[in-house]
């Protein structure tokens, strides 16, 4: 900070150098705004406590202990009413984090997918897909998610439409007596792990390490000797045929459970009820509008001579987009990218307006309502969207580091 | 030269041919739908594809919507209509429009004072021109530093006095600036900080108030709790965007500075509230900010919201303008310094205005993020356009309407924010000319 | 009643409510006007008209209590509240009077401080189904798909109400009763509950009602009533003694036809002039004055008005008086006497 070269005069230390010395202004700045800012935390937290003795509200964690005593839609593990609403906010943050995770997959593959097409040649492609982004990035998200779910819920065929009807045919079928798209979810076959079927899963791996040391023999042969050989083929075999074999040689030890329509509602399979669907869509296309963006900006970023280079060197177009032109243009696209991630992430709140019971749902939500603790609620639902944020940019930033230009 | 060709070549032609027009499939429209509909066969099938959805789409919207059911007055009138008209009662009900779009713009704005936040739009925009696109004579920087006051005044009514004596008080901090800053700079700004606060906090009501006695001069008041549907979206999204810029400017200046305390603890501020999602801090306004304050004070859902939203914009503005900064070549940096100039001066004079002028575009597309998150204040009871709809949902004669409102909703916010993206986008163009 | 001057400054421009003191009425008459918490829209019981005019059955509440207090039924301010923000609103003052047919319970009354000053509506939940799902109980929804409205009893009573029976069902919680009926009518729950009240409503805005059943179990008793906070009796009191006004003026035989003829000469009835001012001191006894009842009755008739006004059976709504009728006929409205 000192611009000072020569050593200053000896002096005896006076109040006035802490604002005229630029030695110390920096340390009286910073003293000072420490000092603010306790003294504004200092009195909100004061504030706060009057205000809680007045209202005689302790603030208590206790209520977490206590019975819910309401049912939850979706729950990726097991829950009753009769549970805590400890558990019952858990059930919401693991909702919240597979409605995000789920999220930020299929809007990668939206955006990217997007944003090939945008750049397309074809006009009318482009044209749809500058409709699509243009569509969803100028709407609040409320608003599609709102959208979408009516749409749903208006469009898809409700469970008894599957019932045979009197004249013995029925108004809706399901798709190869396994697949049920309904106004309540879309039901598919769950997989039922018999007895030894753990074999086939350590197949599988096994499989998974042999595709990666052909893929690290074809690389070296490909630098040592520049034959190249079959890359999506051999993998693909690799990994799927000894599974399948397996799977045979064990008597078939992984069955599928298939959904049936049992009174009201399908039963069995794998259920994804219509607000995860709804929300996830939506948060995805919405998402994905700004990623296409995104991935259309970085592709432009790539100088024009990288792809002439490669179609110099007689690289097919295909192979040139994901061998020179995607991986530079990634590292345009992660820092934009990881916000877009934590935007989905945060949105993922706004399942209330369908009714999907993500942790703003329960915990922020009901237990909030029943139990009255409002402070209490928001404390713990900020902290934990904080930590999820926090989490995410660490992800991202390795991800980042690892795409940078390694310069040799 | 021609001797030589005439006896080696057996034919030479003599004259130019005439021009031939180029192959049918390769000119005019033919060419330009081979080369752009159908160049390979993958493209062929995206292209028929496309076209299928769009068919589907577009027709049956148009179904829906052409219905002449403007006129009716209430759900049962249309399907009435409708049935009269043999059309299926699944069709457009745009009555509701007709009956609403009033509400949907103003929420409960007394009707005959309508014309107030008309104007004070009007007022906005033209407030915004220098700012926006630069080319203003000088003396309407003037009218822009008064606008946000007018602007006050037409919303909320009130006699006049308490917009001018707020106002006065930044008079009175620039003056007191002026005088002491020939004696010295740092006392000056102390002081330029410090009247004002003072004259605000003590003198500033009474005054406005035995101003107010004296001479009632004003326009009729009206309660933020009458403000609705399009119109609280805009004045919370601007409030708070307008606020939040010098909030947000400090914060991305500590961010940069090299004053340790002051980078984390801005560090911290940004990233709790970017770490958190917008409705939870809708929510901590409207259940608990009044916790925070001192026993006894009340605001109103409003203003909790426009204060919550202003902290919230100022830590995306924080980054907005982080950017601008480092965007600004490391040589201006080093010029100011190397002309001897303070850290303010070199901020105020060679940094900021450079990096402020980066940061425009992103500064409106986070305003167009805010204005489309305003929808979520339906959450917390307020009636923005979407807590609207529900309410003209629940009268007795919409009761079961639902894509009409939603889809006029999604229009107007789609043309607001096209717009506004379409404008940022040219600035950013602009500037990349400017730069080059 | 403690407030800085800024805040102060601020009030003019009618940007803060008042704060939350002891004696709300000397801050209501302060202000002029009351402040009233009703539900951002509830077909029948509150909704803005097209010129931003709240009516319903609430609202009609609100306007006596604003009535009583200064004569003119339009001194109220409505402020729309969700089932989340509702106790919060009442509880830091921002609302003097929550008539947003909220439930009178227990832990209501005690641990979040509130005193609920009668009932203007006896409900209970029930059930909707469309008839060609051939349902006749509830018991018979075991597996169905129920759509709730978030932020009330109602998930509770019905998760009581199924695990007490031993049946399953999936929820779908629903923000709105608008949305509710979207989705329900659209098929994706196979019977939505809520207040059985608000069934019937949503019944008669159907394109075909006569396809859905209400069907006959009501699973639990939903008192509806304007609340106030606890601690302030005087407040109380008003609140509370408006709203039996309106249900004694029906006892009564006083209707917003005749009470200018009624209250403009003492009658034969004693009760009747005591509680139109024409005879003793009634209304200074809560601090209002003496014709207090006579304009919170004329500000939308009595409380059989109100009722046939808003939700009645000559409205699309068309409720039955039921459980709401005097108990002279058979009801449970039955207010203490003036005296």
């Amino acid at each position: 900070m000192s611009s000072m070269t020569d050593s200053p005069p000896r002096e005896s230390f006076r109040l006035s150098q802490l604002i005229y010395d630029t030695r110390y202004r920096s340390l009286t700045i910073q003293v000072v705004t420490l000092l603010l800012v306790c003294a504004g935390v200092y009195w909100l937290i004061n504030n706060l406590l009057v205000n809680l003795t007045a209202k005689d509200l302790e603030p208590s964690f206790s209520f977490l202990q206590s019975r819910a005593g309401y049912d939850i839609g979706t729950t990726l593990i097991p829950y009753t009413n009769a549970d805590t609403h400890l558990r019952a906010a858990y059930v919401g943050i693991l909702n919240t984090l597979l409605v995000a995770a789920l999220g930020i997959v299929l809007a990668t593959i939206i955006g990217v997918l997007a944003g090939v097409a945008r750049l397309s040649k074809n006009w009318i492609v482009s044209r749809l897909m500058a409709v699509y982004v243009e569509g969803f990035r100028n709407v609040p998200l409320l608003l599609w998610i709102l959208l979408i779910y009516a749409v749903f819920s208006e469009s898809t065929p409700q469970p008894r439409d599957f019932r045979p009807g009197p004249d013995g045919t029925a108004a809706s079928s399901m798709i190869w007596d396994s697949f049920a798209v309904t106004n309540r979810g879309f039901y598919m076959p769950a997989p039922v792990w018999g007895p030894s079927s753990e074999i086939l899963g350590i197949v599988f791996l096994a499989s998974i390490l042999a595709a990666f040391l052909y893929r690290r023999y074809a690389k070296k042969l490909l630098y040592d000797t520049g034959r190249l050989l079959p890359m999506v083929w051999p993998i693909f075999a690799i990994l799927i045929v000894p599974v399948v074999l397996a799977f045979f040689v064990m008597g078939r030890p992984v069955t599928l459970d298939y959904p049936v329509l049992k009174g009201f509602n399908f039963g069995g399979g794998i259920q994804i009820s219509n607000p995860l669907m709804a929300l996830w869509l939506a948060l995805s296309l919405y998402t994905g509008a700004f990623i296409t963006e995104i991935v259309r900006a970085g592709i432009l970023s790539v100088s024009k001579g990288q792809s002439e280079a490669a179609a110099a060197l007689g690289v097919r177009p295909n192979r040139a987009m994901s061998l020179v032109i995607l991986p530079q243009a990634m590292r345009v696209i992660i820092p934009p990218l990881t916000s877009q991630y934590l935007n989905l992430t945060k949105n993922s709140s706004l399942a209330i307006a369908v009714g999907y019971p993500d942790v703003k749902a329960t915990l922020g939500g009901i237990t909030l309502n029943q139990t009255g603790r409002a402070l209490e609620c928001m404390l713990l639902m900020g902290l934990f969207y904080l930590a999820l944020s926090l989490v995410i940019s660490f992800v991202m930033n390795i991800i980042n580091n690892s795409m940078k230009l390694q310069e040799r | 030269m021609s001797d030589t060709h005439a006896q080696t070549v057996a034919f030479v032609r003599e004259g130019m041919l005439d021009q031939q027009p180029p192959p049918t499939r390769e000119a005019g429209t033919v060419k330009w739908v081979r080369e752009n509909l159908f160049p390979t066969w993958l493209n062929a099938i995206l292209t028929i594809v496309s076209l299928y959805v769009i068919w589907v789409v577009v027709s049956t919207f148009v179904m829906w919507a052409f219905s002449p059911t403007w006129n009716a007055t209430s759900l049962s009138e249309c399907r009435q209509m409708l049935e009269e008209l043999g059309r299926s009662t699944e069709t457009a009900c745009w009555g509701v429009i007709r009956d609403r779009w009033e509400q949907l713009l103003f929420g409960f704005y007394p009707s005959d004072l309508y014309w107030r936040p008309t104007v004070a739009l009007i007022v906005l925009l033209a407030g915004l021109g220098p700012v926006l696109f630069g080319t203003f004579p000088r003396w309407f920087m003037g009218f822009s530093l008064a606008s946000p006051f007018l602007i006050f005044l037409l919303l909320w009514g009130g006699p006049i006095w308490l917009p001018l004596t707020v106002a006065l008080g930044f008079g009175l901090g620039v003056v007191a600036f002026r005088v002491f800053s020939r004696v010295n700079q740092i006392v000056a700004v102390l002081v330029a900080i410090v009247i004002p606060l003072l004259y605000w906090l003590l003198l500033a009501w009474p005054l406005a108030s035995e101003l107010a006695r004296v001479m009632p001069i004003g326009l009729e008041p009206v309660q933020s709790k009458q403000f609705g549907g399009f119109m609280l979206s805009i004045v919370i999204g601007v409030t708070a965007i307008v606020l939040s810029l010098p909030l947000g400017i400090l914060l991305a200046l500590g961010r940069a500075s090299n004053l340790f305390i002051v980078t984390k603890l801005s560090v911290v501020f940004i990233e709790i509230i970017r770490g958190v999602p917008l409705i939870v801090w809708l929510f901590t306004a409207s259940l608990l900010l009044n916790y925070f304050l001192p026993p006894g004070t009340n605001f109103d859902l409003t203003l909790r919201v426009i204060i919550m939203v202003t902290l919230f914009s100022a830590a995306y503005i924080a980054e907005v303008v982080r950017g601008g900064l480092s965007a600004v070549p490391k040589g201006q940096y080093e010029g100011a310094n190397s002309l001897g100039l303070s850290y303010w001066q070199s901020m105020q004079l060679i940094v900021l205005p450079q990096a402020l002028k980066i940061s425009i575009p992103g500064i409106v597309n986070t305003f167009i993020g805010l204005f489309k998150d305003t929808t979520l204040v339906l959450f917390i009871g307020l009636l923005d356009p979407l807590g609207l709809i529900n309410s003209i949902r629940a009268s007795t004669d919409w009761n079961g309407i639902y894509w009409e409102l939603y889809v006029f909703v999604a229009l107007l916010f789609f043309v607001a924010c096209f717009s506004m993206g379409r404008y940022s986008l040219h600035l950013e163009k602009k500037l990349q000319r400017e730069h080059r | 009643m403690k407030k800085t001057v800024l805040f102060g400054t601020l009030t003019i421009a009618g940007l803060t409510a008042a704060a939350a003191s002891a004696a709300t009425l000397d801050d209501v008459k302060a202000r002029g006007h009351l402040n009233c918490g009703v539900t951002t829209g509830l077909t029948g019981f509150a909704a803005p008209d097209a010129n931003g005019v709240w009516e319903g059955f609430d609202v009609d509440v609100c306007r006596a209590v604003a009535a009583a207090i200064f004569g003119d039924k339009n001194a109220v301010e409505f402020v729309p509240t969700t089932g989340e923000t509702r106790f919060t609103a009442l509880s830091s003052g921002e609302i003097d009077l929550l008539a947003r047919n909220t439930t009178w319970t227990f832990s209501r009354d005690t641990e979040l401080k509130f005193d609920f000053v009668g009932v203007n509506y006896y409900d209970g939940q029930g059930f909707i189904v469309p008839k060609a799902l051939g349902v006749t109980s509830a018991k018979d929804l075991d597996g169905a798909t129920v759509c709730i409205q978030t932020g009330t009893t109602t998930e509770l009573n019905l998760a009581d109400y199924f695990r007490a029976n031993n049946i399953t069902y999936q929820p779908v919680p629903i923000q709105t009763n608008a949305e509710g009926q979207q989705q329900y009518l659209a098929g994706a729950c196979d019977t939505y509950t809520t207040d059985a009240s608000g069934l019937a409503a949503t019944r008669a805005t159907f394109e075909n009602p006569e396809d859905h059943v209400l069907l006959p179990e009501i699973i639990s008793k939903e008192p509806l009533g304007p609340l106030v906070r606890h601690g302030d009796n005087e407040w109380g009191d008003i609140a509370m003694w408006t709203l039996n006004a309106l249900i004694a003026a029906e006892e009564l035989g006083i209707t917003s036809a005749n009470i200018g003829e009624m209250s403009a000469a003492p009658t034969n009835n004693p009760e009747v002039n005591r509680l139109l001012g024409t005879e003793g001191e009634l209304g200074a006894m809560i601090g209002l004055s003496n014709d207090w009842a006579k304009n919170a009755i004329m500000a939308g008739g009595n409380y059989g008005e109100i009722f046939e006004r808003n939700i009645g059976e000559n409205t699309p709504i068309g409720l039955a008086r039921g459980l709401n009728a005097q108990w002279t006929d058979g009801g449970l409205l039955y207010s203490p006497p003036f005296r």
